[in-house]
């Protein structure tokens, strides 16, 4: 399908790009890497009648790694991520997760901003950010604010952004010696989106128990969640594979998960235990140095 | 609706194409440029046929606005050859059976392309895995495969092929 009647305008600096937001209210939308808006677009699933091109847009590209964490820019790429020698020590779990994220040619141009802003619930990079208690840093006509990746998602395709507002960058806390971790997701062809899909990290203290277990689900609901009650199950104990099948199957026992033409609700809780326990397992096996 | 001209280089030639800003690259190339090679299967990027190359990546050319590719270096599909002879790639699709009715070829030979100039090393694997992102709905991809593999050795790291 074609596109609507559009203008294409491209600010820059960041205020530029506010100004224009401001100016031109609903009829406006940002452009990042297109790989979800234009789809929108053409299926007349969003609509708008000027596009804000975001290249331009100085100092948004740049991944930063300190002491503090991951910084990514709202305009790194895909294709960045997984190009970057970094972060597969400082980051592992992102280095894991941008592998399953659409093809070769659509992480050539999506980008991180444009991921969070979509908000998919069945997209990786909203699930790690909330599974990794990462922080969005926003800009507005007001100045920045920041706000943790769990109150940012709210709806299937609806976030805390206000209209006016740009995401400036995903910051992820840093991630320690010997933490382990695991990555599970499912979808019926490579690239798709996922059916299901897990996330799993945690610490060990010199009794080798579990200390601050992560578990992240998404595909499930309306936006990307923690399974609390799966970590509380880990917690304290050792790993192993009995603690591990018990915290998965009760962990997605009151979850709220959705139904599509893909998936009933049974089969995809059921899944979701499958690729919990998986990412665990997996977790156990893998530890960064 | 505003026409403005935009500059490309496309396939080597600088181009000034006179374009509204809601059409896509895809159909710019195809109606204004004329270069119907690159073909429109889906229009939302999950075929993989419009695949071109910008500056030096592959990219679905329907998911882009042929304003935002100003300035920028394009190949197609018609710029793989060199002068009248098909490149590597091409001859051994050629050889391998790797196309039947060739509406998918197009995209695979410039991904396929701009993978092996990044990656003439790549094995198998990484191959299907790329591959994954162009939908063929005749082959079954088995000569698609053994065609790429064929052609790595004409790429190495840095050159062109
Ligand atoms: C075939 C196909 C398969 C895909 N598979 C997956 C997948 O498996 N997993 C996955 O996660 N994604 C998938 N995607 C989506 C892809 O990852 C997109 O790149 C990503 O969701 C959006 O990034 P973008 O830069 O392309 O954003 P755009 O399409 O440019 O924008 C998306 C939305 O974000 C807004 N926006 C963009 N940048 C900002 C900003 N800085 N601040 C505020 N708002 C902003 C836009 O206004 C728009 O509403 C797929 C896409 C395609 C076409
Ligand atoms: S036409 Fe562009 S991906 Fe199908
Ligand atoms: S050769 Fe017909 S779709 Fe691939």
């Amino acid at each position: 399908m074609k596109f609507p009647p559009l203008r294409y305008l491209t600010p820059q600096s960041l205020d530029e790009a506010i100004a224009l937001l401001e100016q031109h209210g609903a009829d406006a939308k940002l452009l990042s890497g297109g790989q979800s808006l234009m789809p929108m677009l053409a299926f007349r699933l969003a609509s708008c009648s000027i596009l804000i091109d975001l290249k331009f847009v100085p100092g948004l590209d740049r991944i930063t790694v300190t002491d503090r964490g991951v910084e990514l820019g709202s305009r790194v790429r895909w294709r960045d991520i997984e190009h970057d020698v970094r972060l597969p020590t400082v980051q592992p779990l992102l280095s894991m997760a941008v592998k399953h994220i659409a093809h070769y040619a659509i992480r050539n141009r999506g980008t991180v901003g444009g991921s969070l802003a979509h908000g998919d619930p069945a997209s990786e990079l909203p699930a790690l950010a909330v599974a990794c208690g990462a922080t969005i840093a926003i800009a507005g006509p007001n100045g920045r604010r920041s706000l943790p990746a769990e109150e940012f998602f709210l709806f299937p395709l609806i976030t805390a952004l206000e209209p006016n507002e740009v995401i400036v960058s995903l910051h992820f806390p840093p991630w320690p010696k010997a933490r382990s971790f695991g990555f599970q997701e499912f979808s019926r062809r490579r690239g798709d989106f996922a059916m299901a899909g897990a996330i799993v990290f945690f610490d060990q203290d010199k009794d080798q128990n579990i200390c601050s277990p992560h578990i992240g689900a998404f595909g499930i609901a309306d936006t990307p969640l923690r399974l609390g009650e799966a970590e509380k199950f880990l917690l304290g104990n050792r790993a192993g594979s009995r603690i591990f099948e018990e915290a998965a199957a009760h962990g997605v026992r009151n979850v709220d998960v959705r139904a599509d033409i893909h998936a009933d609700s049974d089969y995809r809780r059921a899944l979701l235990a499958t690729l919990v326990n998986r990412a665990l397992v997996e977790a156990a096996q893998r530890t960064s140095p | 609706m505003t026409s403005a001209p935009i500059t490309v280089t496309i396939n080597g030639a600088r181009k000034t194409l006179n374009v509204s800003s809601r059409i896509t690259l895809a159909d710019a190339l195809r109606d204004v440029a004329r270069l119907t090679g690159t073909h429109v299967g889906c229009e939302h990027g999950v075929c993989g046929a419009c695949t071109v190359i910008i500056d030096g990546l592959a990219v679905r050319s329907c998911l882009m606005l042929a304003v935002q590719a100003a300035g920028s270096e394009i190949t197609t599909v018609e710029g793989l050859a060199n002068k009248g002879e098909f490149s590597a790639l091409q001859a051994s699709f050629r050889k391998h059976h790797a196309v039947q009715c060739g509406f998918c070829t197009p995209g695979i030979l410039t991904t396929m392309h701009a993978l092996l100039r990044e990656e003439p090393d790549a094995d198998e694997e990484r191959i299907r895995d790329v591959l994954s992102g162009n939908i063929c709905r005749c082959t079954g991809y088995v000569q698609i495969v053994e065609a790429v593999m064929e052609a790595r050795a004409s790429y190495s790291r840095g050159s062109a092929a």
